[in-house]
C-alpha cells in the first residue's frame, strides 16, 4: 500500500475539491466547469493549448483579482478557499508561484521574503523569526536553487533573468513551504539548464505533505517532475485526465487530438 | 508692499549690517534694495504660480531672537544620526549653539563652524564666495536672506583634501519660534579635488509650531571636486519652508544631491546647478512624502552651459490626504554645450483620491547633438504587484506599505553615504506606520 493510499483510508480531507469551477474576466467565460480533486502527496500536471484556461485556473485558486468565480466550488482542506483572501490562502497554505513574477524595485529579495515567512508565521500564532535567525534558514533554502546568498540582496526580480524569476519563485516556494503550489506554466522562458535547476529544486520540495498543480503547456517540463495524474483542459473544462503517459500521447498527436476528441465526446453527450 | 513690511526690512537689513564684516555691507545693501523692489512674487509670476505663498508675505512675522535658546541633548538627538565623530553643527531659532555642536578632528586647513563666527574672525574665503554664487536677482527670497541672514553653517575643504567625517547641519526650531522669520545661510566649499559630505536638516521641537525658515545654502565645487549633500527637511506641517540651493560646479566635478522632504504647510525647494565647465557630473534626487493639506513644491534647474556633461535626475512623492505636490525640472541647454547627457524623471504614488500633482518638465536645448530625455508620470499602487505580496501572506494594508516604501526606497539606494541611507529609511518607515 502507497503512503497516499493510506492517507486516503485514515480519512481526513482532500488538499483540494473543485467542484463545477466557472470563472470569468470580465463577460467573457474562461472556466466553464472544472472538476478536480487533489490529496496529500500528489502532482497533477494541468496541460492545455493556449487559452483553454489553464492559467486562469491557477490564478483564480489564489485568488487573483482579475477574476471573478462565477459559479462551482472550491475545498481546500475542508475549508471554502474562495471565501479566503489571496493572503489568507498564503497562510493557510496555499501557494502560487507566478508565470510572469513581479519586479518590486527598492525591496530586497531577503526583506520580501522574511515578510512574508513573518506573516504566515503570525497566521499560524508563531513569533516572527529576526533578520539572523532568517539568514541561517535561507542558507538551507538557497541550496534547492543552488543559489548563493548574493540573490539576497537584489531587489525582488528587478532587473532578473527569466531563469532568475522562475528560481526566485521555487525559492520562495521552498521558504514558505505550502501545503499546496500551484506552478504556472513555470517553464515557460526558461532554458534547459534553468529548466532543469527549477525542476530538481522542485522535486527536492515534494513530499507527502506537499501537493502540486503544475500548469504547463509542454511536456518537456514534466520529463524532470514527473505527475501522478495529468488533466488537459481544453474550452474551460478538462476534456481528458490520465497518467502521466497521457503527456506523452499528447506530445505525439497535438492538441488538435484532444479537440477532436472533445468534440465527439461533446457530440456524443448532445 | 506695505509700509510696515519695508520697515522690517530696513531694521532686518540694518541689524544684520551692524554685525559687519564691512565688505558684506554693499551686498546685503543691494539684496534689501531688490526686495524692497519687486517684494514678494505674486500669483500671477510664472515662477510661483501653483505655490501658495500668500501665508508668508501676509504674516507680519517677528525676528528670530538671534540667540540660541537652550535645549537639553537628549530633545536633540532624535534628530541626529550617523557616527559620533561625525560633525554636527546645530542652530536653534537660527542660531549657532556651541554647547550642543560637535565639530570633528578636521585635516589641517579644513574650517567647520557657525558662518556668524567666521565673519567675524577671517573673512577671506567668505568674500570669495559667500553672496557671490545665489543670485538676489533669482527670487525674492534669496534677496530676503541676503539682506537679513545672520548664521548658519561653513564647511569649508582646501585643494586636495578629504573630509572623512560627514558634516551635519541641523536647524532645531522650539516653541520659542512661533511667529518668527528665520534666514539660515550656509556656505559649502569644496576646492579642487576636494571631497566631502554634507546633511543638512531642518527639524522641529513645535511640531504644530507655525514659523518661517526661508534658508539659502550655496555650494562652490571646484575642478574635480566630489561632493555628497543630502537635505532633510521635517519641519512642522503648520510652517513655511522656502528654500533656495545653488550650486556651481567646476570642470571634471562630481556633486550628488538628495533633497527629502517631509515637513511643512508649504515647502518649496528650489536647487539651481551650475555646470560651468566640462566633463561635469551631477545627480539630483529627490523624495517627497506629504499628507493632510500639505503642499510640497519641488523647482530644480540645471544649467548646462558646457560641452559634455551629464545630469541625472530622480524625484519621487508619495501622496495621502488633501496633500499637493508640484514639481518643475528645468534643463536648459547652451548651444555650446554638446554631448550634453541629460536625464530627468519625476514619478508620483497617489494614496488618495484627493491629492493632487503638478508635475512640469521644461527642457530648453538649444544645441543639436546632445542626448535629454524626460519622464514624469502620477498613478497608484499596481494592482499585480499588490496581489504578489498578498498571495505570498503579506495581509493588503502591509502590502500596500511594503509596495510604497519599495517606490521611496529605490531613490533613497542613490545616496552613497550609507548611514544617510538608513536614516531615510527609517524616516519612510516611521511615516508610513503613522500613515
Amino acid at each position: 500500500m502507497t503512503w497516499k493510499q493510506e492517507r486516503s483510508l485514515f480519512g481526513g480531507h482532500d488538499v483540494l475539491e473543485i467542484r463545477d469551477l466557472r470563472a470569468a474576466a470580465g463577460d467573457n467565460e474562461i472556466l466553464k466547469g472544472i472538476n478536480l480533486t487533489v490529496n496529500p502527496g500528489e502532482v497533477h500536471a494541468i496541460m492545455g493549448p493556449n487559452g483553454s484556461g489553464k492559467s486562469t485556473l491557477a490564478q483564480v485558486l489564489a485568488g487573483h483579482p482579475a477574476y471573478e468565480v462565477t459559479g462551482g466550488s472550491v475545498m481546500y482542506e475542508g475549508r471554502d478557499l474562495l471565501d479566503l483572501e489571496p493572503e489568507e490562502r498564503a497562510q493557510a497554505g496555499v501557494f502560487l508561484a507566478f508565470q510572469y513574477p513581479v519586479e518590486i524595485p527598492g525591496v530586497s529579495n531577503a526583506y520580501f521574503l522574511r515578510a512574508a515567512y513573518n506573516e504566515i508565521r503570525k497566521a499560524k500564532g508563531l513569533d516572527e523569526i529576526d533578520s539572523m535567525d532568517f539568514i541561517d534558514l535561507l542558507e538551507e533554502k538557497l541550496k534547492v536553487v543552488e543559489w548563493g546568498p548574493e540573490i539576497m540582496s537584489r531587489a525582488v526580480n528587478s532587473g532578473f533573468s527569466g531563469g532568475e524569476k522562475k528560481r526566485n519563485e521555487i525559492l520562495q516556494l521552498a521558504v514558505l513551504e505550502p501545503k499546496l503550489a500551484i506552478l504556472d506554466e513555470t517553464d515557460s522562458g526558461l532554458d534547459i539548464d534553468a529548466l532543469r535547476i527549477v525542476a530538481a529544486g522542485v522535486n527536492t520540495l515534494r513530499s507527502p505533505d506537499r501537493s502540486f498543480v503544475v500548469v504547463t503547456h509542454y511536456q518537456r517540463l514534466l520529463n524532470y517532475i514527473v505527475p501522478d495524474f495529468v488533466h488537459v483542459l481544453f474550452n474551460g473544462r478538462i476534456a481528458m485526465s490520465g497518467g502521466k503517459d497521457l503527456a506523452l500521447e499528447l506530445e505525439a498527436k497535438g492538441y488538435e487530438w484532444v479537440e477532436a476528441a472533445s468534440a465527439t465526446a461533446a457530440g456524443a453527450g448532445a | 508692499m506695505s509700509e510696515a513690511v519695508l520697515q522690517d526690512l530696513e531694521i532686518m537689513a540694518g541689524a544684520a549690517i551692524a554685525e559687519g564684516p564691512e565688505w558684506l555691507d554693499p551686498l546685503r545693501r543691494a539684496a534689501a534694495d531688490r526686495f524692497a523692489t519687486v517684494g514678494f512674487p505674486a500669483s500671477r509670476d510664472e515662477e510661483w504660480r501653483f505655490t501658495p505663498i500668500g501665508p508668508i508675505a501676509q504674516t507680519a512675522w517677528r525676528p528670530s531672537p538671534g540667540v540660541a535658546a537652550t535645549v537639553a541633548a537628549e530633545r536633540l538627538a532624535p534628530f541626529v544620526f550617523g557616527h559620533p565623530e561625525w560633525s554636527t553643527l546645530v542652530f536653534i531659532n537660527g542660531a549657532y549653539s556651541a554647547p550642543l555642536s560637535r565639530i570633528a578632528d578636521l585635516p589641517r586647513g579644513v574650517r567647520v563652524g557657525s558662518l556668524a563666527e567666521a565673519l567675524r574672525t577671517d573673512g577671506a574665503v567668505l568674500q570669495a564666495h559667500l553672496a557671490r554664487h545665489a543670485p538676489i536677482e533669482g527670487s525674492p527670497f534669496t534677496a530676503l536672506n541676503t539682506a537679513g541672514f545672520r548664521d548658519g553653517g561653513l564647511v569649508h575643504v582646501p585643494a586636495g583634501l578629504e573630509l572623512e567625517r560627514p558634516v551635519h547641519f541641523v536647524f532645531l526650531t522650539t516653541p520659542d519660534a512661533e511667529g518668527t522669520a528665520i534666514h539660515p545661510r550656509n556656505l559649502i566649499v569644496v576646492e579642487r579635488g576636494a571631497r566631502a559630505s554634507v546633511i543638512e536638516s531642518y527639524v522641529t521641537l513645535a511640531p504644530d509650531g507655525v514659523y518661517w525658515t526661508n534658508p539659502v545654502t550655496e555650494v562652490a565645487a571646484a575642478a574635480g571636486s566630489w561632493l555628497e549633500h543630502t537635505r532633510i527637511q521635517r519641519e512642522s506641517e503648520r510652517a513655511q519652508h522656502v528654500a533656495l540651493t545653488h550650486v556651481d560646479q567646476g570642470r571634471d566635478s562630481h556633486y550628488r544631491s538628495f533633497s527629502m522632504a517631509m515637513g511643512g504647510a508649504l515647502a518649496r525647494h528650489n536647487l539651481h546647478v551650475r555646470l560651468n565647465d566640462e566633463n561635469i557630473e551631477t545627480l539630483m534626487y529627490g523624495l517627497y512624502l506629504t499628507r493632510g493639506d500639505q503642499v510640497v513644491d519641488n523647482h530644480t534647474a540645471i544649467f548646462h552651459d558646457q560641452p559634455n556633461c551629464r545630469s541625472w535626475e530622480v524625484y519621487k512623492g508619495v501622496l495621502d490626504g488633501r496633500s499637493r505636490a508640484v514639481f518643475n525640472g528645468k534643463v536648459f541647454v547652451q548651444p555650446v554645450a554638446q554631448k550634453t547627457d541629460a536625464k530627468q524623471t519625476n514619478r508620483n504614488l497617489l494614496l488618495s483620491d484627493l491629492a493632487k500633482v503638478d508635475t512640469k518638465p521644461q527642457l530648453e536645448i538649444f544645441a543639436d547633438d546632445v542626448k535629454c530625455t524626460h519622464g514624469a508620470t502620477v498613478g497608484r499602487l499596481d494592482d499585480i504587484a499588490l496581489f504578489y505580496a498578498r498571495s505570498r501572506g503579506v495581509p493588503r494594508e502591509a502590502a500596500e506599505r511594503l509596495l510604497t516604501y519599495a517606490f521611496a526606497a529605490e531613490v533613497i539606494e542613490e545616496v552613497a553615504l550609507e548611514p544617510v541611507r538608513r536614516e531615510l529609511d527609517r524616516l519612510v518607515l516611521e511615516r508610513l506606520g503613522q500613515g
